[in-house]
C-alpha cells in the first residue's frame, strides 16, 4: 500500500513569488526572511522524498462558480494548467502545467463515495493559487503528479468545521489503502485570520494575532478537541471575513490525526495576515 | 435584489481584460450592456441557452454604474469578488504600496460586526 511520508499545512500567499523574485528596489524589506524560512520548510518536503502530491485547497471563483458550486472536488486528469488571468495581473503568478495522478484521483473519489463523502470531481480542472502556491513555495520544481483536491471555503453555505476534519481523515486513510508502492505527501493550505474587502484588510498584521496564535497552537498540538469546542462557522466570522480558510488547516489537523504534534512549525507575522507553516511526519522523521 | 447578479456582474468582469478597462472607464455604459448582453448567460453551459430571468433592481444597477464599492459591500456582494475587480481599476493609480488597498478598507470602517450576509 501507498506510504503518507508527509503531512504538510501551510498558508498559501500569492505574494510570496512576487516578493521572493524581486530584486533592487523592488525587493520588500520582509523578503529575504520570508526566504529564508521558507526554503527550511521546503526542505521538510525534499526529506521525505515524495512520489505524489495531495494537494488541498480552495478556488477563488475561478473555475468554481455559483450557478454549480461543489463542496469538495477531487480533480481527475492527466494535467492541469495552473492559475488564471487575475493571478498574473494582481500577484504576478506564472502560468504553470502540472502532471496528474489519475490512478489515486480515481482511488480516492470512488472509497470517498463508498465512505459516505459525495465527493465531486472534475476531468478538466484548471488549478488556482491555492494550490500553486504550495508548489512554488515548497517544490518549485513543480515535477511531481498530483491530485488536486478543492473544498468550499468561500461561498456560503459552507460544509461545517467537524467535516472538514471528517474529510482530512478520509483522505489520510484512503491514501493508505491505495494499492500503490509510492510515496505521497498530502498537503493543503489555508488561512489563519483574514479579511478581503472588509474594513480590517491589509493592517500591519492580520486582523487578529490572538486567534492566530490560538490557532497555531491547536495545529501545532494536533488539538481537535480545543479546535472543534471553539471554531464554528459562526465564530469565524470574528476573526476575519475570510477567515473560514480556516477550515483548511482543520482538514490537514484530520489528515495527520487527532493529537498529533506536528514535527515542524513555524510562523511568519506579515502585514495583512501571518504565514504558518507545519510538517507532521507519521512514520517519523527522515534522516537529515 | 440579487446577491448572485452582482456577483455575476464582478465575476465576468474580473476575468476578461478588455472588459476590465471598458468597466473602468465607461461603468455606467458597461453595466447597461452586461445587463442587456451576459447576465442570463449561463455560464457552465454551451452558447446558445440562456436564462430569461437575471436583472438588477435600481439599487444594484447604480452601485455598479458609480463604482460604490462601499454599498456593493452593503449589499451583500461577495467582497473577494469587489476587492480583487477593484484593485484591477484602480491599483495603477497608486501613489504608494497598498494605497489604494487600504483606502478601499478605511471607507469600509463603519460597518460593525457582523458584516452583511454574503450568502446567495
Amino acid at each position: 500500500m501507498a506510504t503518507v511520508v508527509a503531512v504538510i499545512a501551510s498558508t498559501h500567499h500569492p505574494f510570496y513569488y512576487r516578493a521572493s523574485t524581486a530584486t533592487g528596489e523592488d525587493r520588500p524589506p520582509f523578503a529575504d526572511e520570508w526566504t529564508s524560512k521558507i526554503l527550511a520548510f521546503r526542505e521538510t518536503l525534499t526529506r521525505a522524498r515524495p512520489d505524489v502530491l495531495v494537494m488541498v485547497g480552495s478556488d477563488h471563483f475561478h473555475q468554481l462558480w455559483l450557478d454549480n458550486m461543489p463542496q469538495f472536488l477531487v480533480g481527475k486528469a492527466p494535467s492541469y494548467d495552473a492559475n488564471w488571468y487575475n493571478e498574473e495581473r494582481e500577484f504576478g503568478l506564472p502560468r504553470m502545467l502540472l502532471k496528474g495522478q489519475e490512478d489515486l484521483s480515481g482511488h480516492i473519489l470512488r472509497a470517498g463515495l463508498d465512505s459516505g463523502f459525495d465527493l465531486a470531481f472534475s476531468n478538466e480542472l484548471r488549478i488556482d493559487h491555492s494550490i500553486t502556491c504550495p508548489i512554488i513555495t515548497l517544490r518549485p520544481e513543480a515535477d511531481l503528479p498530483i491530485v488536486p483536491i478543492y473544498t468550499n471555503i468561500f461561498a456560503p453555505p459552507l460544509p461545517q468545521p467537524k467535516r472538514f476534519v471528517q474529510l482530512g481523515e478520509a483522505i489520510r486513510e484512503i491514501v493508505e489503502s491505495w494499492p500503490s508502492h509510492l510515496r505521497v505527501a498530502v498537503i493543503g493550505t489555508g488561512h489563519l485570520s483574514l479579511e478581503l474587502g472588509g474594513p480590517r484588510q491589509f493592517g500591519p498584521h492580520g486582523p487578529d494575532p490572538e486567534f492566530d496564535q490560538r490557532a497555531v497552537e491547536w495545529i501545532a498540538n494536533g488539538d481537535l478537541d480545543g479546535c472543534l469546542r471553539e471554531v464554528t462557522l459562526d465564530s469565524l466570522h470574528s476573526p476575519g471575513n475570510a477567515t473560514h480558510g480556516f477550515m483548511d488547516f482543520m482538514l490537514m489537523m484530520g489528515v495527520a490525526g487527532a493529537g498529533a504534534k506536528a514535527d515542524y512549525v513555524d510562523t511568519l507575522d506579515l502585514f495583512h495576515t501571518m504565514e504558518a507553516y507545519f510538517t507532521w511526519y507519521p512514520n517519523g522523521a527522515p534522516a537529515a | 435584489m440579487s446577491k448572485y447578479l452582482l456577483n455575476k456582474f464582478l465575476f465576468m468582469v474580473d476575468r476578461d481584460p478588455e472588459l476590465v478597462e471598458r468597466y473602468r472607464s465607461e461603468p455606467r455604459e458597461l453595466v447597461a450592456w452586461w445587463e442587456a448582453e451576459c447576465a442570463n448567460t449561463v455560464l457552465n453551459c454551451h452558447t446558445g441557452e440562456a436564462s430569461t430571468w437575471l436583472r438588477f433592481d435600481d439599487v444594484e444597477r447604480e452601485a455598479l454604474a458609480t463604482h460604490d464599492h462601499v454599498r456593493l459591500f452593503e449589499l451583500g456582494a461577495h467582497p473577494f469578488l469587489t476587492l480583487t475587480l477593484f484593485i484591477a481599476l484602480f491599483e495603477r493609480d497608486n501613489t504608494e504600496p497598498l494605497e489604494y488597498q487600504k483606502s478601499f478598507g478605511a471607507r469600509l470602517a463603519h460597518f460593525p460586526m457582523p458584516y452583511p450576509d454574503i450568502a446567495t
